[in-house]
């Protein structure tokens, strides 16, 4: 790993290798994730789902269920008083099963075995209906209608006079200027078509919660593996018919996520919630991996039609898009998700004309939902390999091609957005083409894949950007509580959670960096919904860009108060003050060097004369970034206040007689703004190559009419330790003023651009457009066909 | 059908009634309480249930506790018994070799039992020990750097490290 320091890092704490805050109850096996909660008197949960679908279910006998020992409540979409409909679109019951995953009876029992023998012996009845499966099915004129607020298309727009399976609320146009005038000044115009299946975020932890009731906090408590605390909250309170109020969420250590567990643990503590209710006892729940892969959202299957031209030098003068992707049943993410995807539709260029259209279509598959990246590991793909077919088209070095159309400083994105911020991106080009020893490599190989032989090198270079944040999809607003106590150390709260990532580490780093204590006195209390208020989800790679700024302005504003507490005590002005390794001293005493004991004050001492002078110990700020101006009927404006850079490099050896697919090395480059723990990007980095490696080359969801094949890990393949290539990753750092001191993203750029790459370097090896994801042994040979 | 068990878990003898078609990973987290073995598949492919039996790594998602009478069986939790970390545990923090956690356990009883097996081995063989074990989050790097660590120091038997 190298880290590009931007400029001297006057900071303690941020910027260090910092251990994880959470590291040791991991490594111990203490750590309590949702499955491991037990309560006295505890039932078990279970879902009751049928094979086929759509279906309309006529009939449900319970009855011999009932009578095994140990059952104690079932619930099936035709009781009376049944909650069937969620808040979202989404149903925690229903008799009018759309895909795998709904639900049409739960079952509460005093053991885990007791519900298996009642969900095998609950008798259901159906009558099967016309399915639509794939994004060309769900778009003909005749396909059948999948939900009744589908519309069709009139002059291939999305309209809602019209009857069909697009989901209109999906739909996102980008329209910057006139691509009809564009196209004639190019001397070369390529089409090209791409496809991505849908693939499983696959956290190790499957979905997981425990409902019970806690008299001293309200009426309903809910403890789960879930992503978003406060969102989780909302299932809980409208399944069990409680005020929010009354409704407490406590987040549990989460094992993974990655996008995944947002809507399907809501459904799923809502179904624990109307058990709960119904028994008055505990209920936990947790899913099997079939149940996993059955229930939780999938990164979105996409098509792709592009249409992109360039005068013989290379400027690319104008960019056509129709991005469709597969929303499944239930539009649970789609409509925020694709105005990302089509504000990077065109990729990290300045093309000055850009038409794309952006939506989604409902069909009878799992639902998409949100996988690190929320569509932009699906649009890179394809952009990049169109990018390399222009290149190609115009016989011009694919590598160039890119340098001479990047975004820079000044210029504009496909949204017309002026980048007024310092763009690093062709540095990082140069750098990573400087280590990888690219233009050589990239020579040997093609002669060597010149030779009669079975093996083929490749190697290919992709560029990308990313929008920071939330940006124009919402308000990227969050709060944070710090409290001193009087022993000098501190509790940090947050409405974020840890998902893994480090947002708890890097939260403290900065709180501790701002107090100026050691990372030793800073705790932080993980989301409990009655301690803290809503600041929205942990999505978007946001966590610490974005939503660690209330963590900086709380421990800012308290780190002020206590400034002054000592300034005073000193009798000196504040600004002579500070404080380092858990003492305050006048920075004219050149501490540490030559303090004496009368001359430094102790954190905790300050803490603890706070306290009994009754003086403020806490601190609890609030953040709201300035509104972007956005236009979303043209998709023309500010989309993210700062974006993240990111240049990948992959080289592979493809055997074109077997099919198999060796990442021998993945190089990336990320410009992180700033790094706040280089050891954790670095896992961050590391960890989203491999991902990044599963979906280019092994992972894809199979079908069969809605019905999903391989719902297991011994037929889902994700990569092992034995799949891994030699990772070199490279950490930038540049200027912005946005960020909590000048962070960006990490977490999602991390994999975003990995595939897009490897698949570039097998289109390099075989000298072919790879036109679907994944790369798999069939697909390679009948490339070679 | 209950059946009669008798294991040793941990050091410490257990005697216990299990149905007789119960998992070792059940009988574990929901009779013994040790919820640091941990389930991801329930097949036996990811590894996060991993435990030593009688010296030798297994997924105890699929072995039946009713095979496990005589067995000796440590789980996760016998690392730091003492109060103090295993050297593995230690390594794997250094080494930011963990991220969400879950599959944790198995890895850090993955990477011991391969240096009992084999006290020097190779990168690849470091690969190919813990490739019975899954992790969605770090890419593996790290992990494979942790157990080099503690192979570096000569690790030995029992978890104590020659320096």
């Amino acid at each position: 790993m190298s880290l590009f320091e931007h400029n001297n890092n006057k900071y303690n704490i941020v910027g260090k290798d910092i251990k994880r805050v959470d590291a040791l109850e991991k490594v111990t096996g203490t750590a309590l994730y949702a499955a491991d909660l037990y309560k006295g008197n505890m039932l078990y949960g279970g879902n009751v789902r049928i094979k086929e679908y759509p279906a309309k279910i006529t009939k449900i006998d319970t009855k011999e269920a009932e009578a095994i020992p140990g059952v104690v409540k079932i619930i099936t979409c035709f009781d009376k008083n049944a909650k069937k409909h969620s808040w979202a679109d989404y149903c925690y019951l229903t008799d009018e099963v759309k895909f795998c995953g709904d639900v049409v009876a739960i079952v509460a029992a005093e053991s885990k075995k007791a519900v298996d023998k009642a969900i095998k012996s609950i008798k259901v009845e159906y009558e099967l209906q016309e399915g639509v499966y794939t994004i060309e099915d769900a778009l003909k004129e005749d396909a059948p209608i999948v939900r009744e607020k589908g519309v069709g298309l009139i002059d291939g727009i999305p309209n809602k006079e019209k009857k069909g399976n697009i989901f209109l609320d999906s739909y996102y146009p980008i329209r910057k200027g006139n691509v009809e005038e564009g196209f004639k000044k190019c001397d070369v115009i390529i089409e090209r078509e791409f496809n991505v299946p849908f693939i499983d975020q696959a956290y190790i932890e499957t979905e997981a919660c425990l409902v019970y009731n806690d008299p001293k906090d309200g009426s309903i408590t809910g403890e789960a593996s879930a992503q978003n605390p406060f969102f989780t909250r909302r299932y809980l309170a409208e399944a069990s018919g409680h005020n929010m109020s009354e409704s407490r969420f406590i987040q549990r250590t989460l094992g993974g996520t990655f996008g995944g567990k947002e809507e399907g643990v809501g459904v799923q503590i809502g179904r624990a919630a109307i058990l709960h209710k119904a028994t008055g006892r505990p209920v936990k729940m947790v899913n099997t991996r079939e149940e996993s892969l059955m229930d939780s959202s999938k990164r979105h299957a996409f098509n792709f039609k592009y249409k992109i031209g360039a005068t013989k030098d290379g400027d690319i003068l104008a960019a056509e898009g129709t991005l469709v992707d597969n929303c499944g049943a239930y539009n649970n993410q789609t409509q925020f998700m694709n105005w990302r995807a089509s504000v990077h539709s065109v990729g990290v260029y300045e093309i000055p004309n850009v038409k794309t259209d952006t939506y989604g279509v409902f069909t009878n598959n799992v639902h998409g939902g949100a996988m690190r990246g929320y569509s932009s590991p699906q649009v890179i793909f394809a952009q990049e390999q169109l990018m390399n077919e222009l290149a190609k088209e115009l016989g011009m070095d694919s590598v160039e091609l890119r340098r001479k159309n990047i975004i820079r400083q000044n210029t504009r994105t496909a949204t017309n957005q002026l980048i007024t911020e310092e763009v690093i991106l062709e540095e990082m080009m140069d750098e990573l083409l400087k280590r990888t020893d690219y233009y050589s490599k990239k020579k040997e190989f093609e002669d060597f894949n010149k030779k009669d032989n079975n093996i083929k090198k490749g190697i290919s270079l992709v560029t990308v950007y990313r929008g920071a944040g939330l940006g124009a999809e919402g308000v990227d607003a969050n709060g944070a509580f710090i409290q001193a106590t009087e022993d000098g150390s501190v509790i940090i709260n947050t409405g974020l959670a840890e998902n893994g990532q480090g947002l708890q580490t890097a939260y403290a780093q900065i709180a501790a960096e701002m107090l100026g204590v050691t990372m030793d006195k800073i705790h932080f209390h993980s989301v409990d919904t009655h301690a803290i208020a809503d600041s929205g989800m942990t999505v978007a790679s946001r966590g610490t860009t974005m939503g660690a700024q209330s963590m900086k302005l709380a421990a800012e504003k308290l780190a002020l108060i206590f400034k002054e507490h000592v300034a005073e005590k000193f009798g000196t002005t504040v600004d002579r003050i500070s404080c380092k390794d858990n003492y305050y001293f006048d920075i004219e005493d050149n501490f540490p060097a030559n303090y004496s004991s009368d001359k430094r004050i102790a954190f905790k001492d300050v803490c603890n004369e706070r306290l009994w002078a009754g003086q403020q110990l806490a601190v609890y700020e609030w953040f709201r970034p300035a509104l972007n101006e956005y236009d979303h009927h043209i998709g023309q404006g500010k989309a993210f206040p700062t974006y993240t850079y990111n240049v990948c490099i992959a080289e592979v050896e493809v055997d074109v007689e077997t099919g198999d697919i060796k990442v021998t090395k993945v190089t990336s480059g990320l410009d992180c703004g700033r790094v706040i723990n280089p050891n954790m990007v670095k896992g961050q980095m590391l960890g989203g190559i491999v991902m990044g490696l599963g979906y280019a080359i092994t992972e894809e969801i199979e079908l069969k009419k809605g019905r999903i094949l391989n719902d297991n890990f011994d037929s889902y393949i994700l990569p092992t330790s034995m799949d891994m290539p030699e990772m070199d990753v490279v950490l930038f750092e540049s200027e912005t003023k946005e960020g909590t001191l000048g962070a960006k993203s990490v977490g999602e750029p991390a994999t975003e651009a990995v595939a897009a790459a490897i698949a570039g370097s097998v289109g390099h090896a075989l000298n072919k457009n790879v036109d679907h994801l994944p790369c798999s042994l069939e697909s390679i040979l009948k490339y070679m066909d | 059908m209950k059946l009669q068990l008798n294991m040793t878990v941990n050091d410490e003898a257990v005697n216990i009634e299990v149905e007789q078609d119960a998992r070792l990973l059940d009988v574990l987290r929901d009779d013994l309480g040790l919820t640091g073995t941990k389930e991801g598949c329930g097949v036996g492919e990811c590894g996060a249930c991993t435990v030593i039996i009688d010296g030798k790594t297994a997924n105890s998602c699929i072995v039946l506790a009713a095979s496990m009478d005589g067995c000796d069986i440590k789980t996760i939790e016998y690392l730091s018994k003492d109060g103090k970390l295993n050297p593995m545990q230690q390594s794997f923090i250094d080494n930011s070799a963990l991220q969400c956690g879950f599959c944790t356990p198995g890895f850090v009883l993955s990477g011991i039992s391969l240096l009992d097996r084999n006290p020097n081995p190779t990168t690849e063989e470091i690969k190919e020990g813990i490739s019975g074990n899954i992790c969605r989050c770090t890419g593996y790097e790290q992990i494979i750097k942790a157990v080099e660590d503690v192979r570096d120091k000569k690790y030995v038997k029992d978890g104590a490290c020659n320096e």
